[in-house]
């Protein structure tokens, strides 16, 4: 009895991860612009992953497995805001601006002059000083 | 039911590597490899159970810690223009 309700808590779990990591993955790919598809992205990283690994560990029981579970798990916890935090200042550092941003307290509004060899539209007057 | 999340997360995987694809700019590649390596975690740990090996789990381990190194040091090549060398910050062609 209890074994069976271990094992449908754990399915659920794991079902429920790999849907939350295909809605991570669909809005990174439907979000306009990249900081929305940077926060769509957080969904895997931390939702996903997290359902994932809880129903592995509650399939597996009390062994060694769920160990080294628990260390993959704390790993993309510490890691992956690290890295979503080193995306976004280098994307602000390197000029690319929110979609939606209030554009009236850096510069009169004007279009993107240009794309430099990343792929981002820069405006190459007013760009944020480089560190 | 094993074989089922496998396929989830190998959509999504293929849906992130479409926007790495597709990206406009290199941090929005730079994001989907990230998500890429996230689901390839999760995936290397349900083959181990999808196969029942639990060395699998020890590489899901390995790729978790080369995922964060390869983004950071990428963003800090992107960011300075180099890699490791502080005093050339900054010197680089942009």
């Amino acid at each position: 009895m209890t074994s069976l309700l271990i094992d449908g808590l754990s399915w659920a779990c794991l079902l429920a991860g790999g849907l939350f990591c295909c809605i991570g993955a669909l809005g990174l790919l439907r979000m306009p612009d990249f900081y929305t598809r940077m926060h769509a992205g957080s969904v895997t990283d931390t939702l996903g992953a997290g359902l994932v690994l809880l129903g592995l560990m509650l399939q597996a029981g009390l062994t060694l497995v769920t160990v080294k579970l628990v260390m993959i798990g704390l790993l993309l916890f510490f890691s992956s805001p690290a890295a979503g935090h080193a995306l976004a200042k280098a994307a602000i550092s390197r000029g690319l601006k929110p979609l939606l941003a209030d554009s009236d307290d850096t510069s009169p509004t004007s279009p993107p002059l240009a794309t430099d060899e990343f792929g981002v539209s820069v405006d190459l007057e007013n760009a944020p000083s480089k560190p | 039911m094993f074989s089922a999340v496998t396929v989830l997360l190998l959509l999504a995987v293929s849906l992130a590597l479409l926007r790495a694809v597709l990206g406009p700019s290199v941090f929005d590649r730079l994001l989907a490899t990230n998500v890429i390596g996230t689901c390839t975690v999760l995936l290397l740990a349900v083959i181990g159970f999808l196969t029942g090996r639990p060395e699998f789990l020890d590489l899901a381990l390995v790729y978790g810690l080369l995922n964060i190194i390869g983004t950071v040091a990428v963003l800090k090549f992107f960011r300075y223009g180099n890699v490791a060398d502080p005093s050339r910050e900054g010197k680089a062609k942009r």
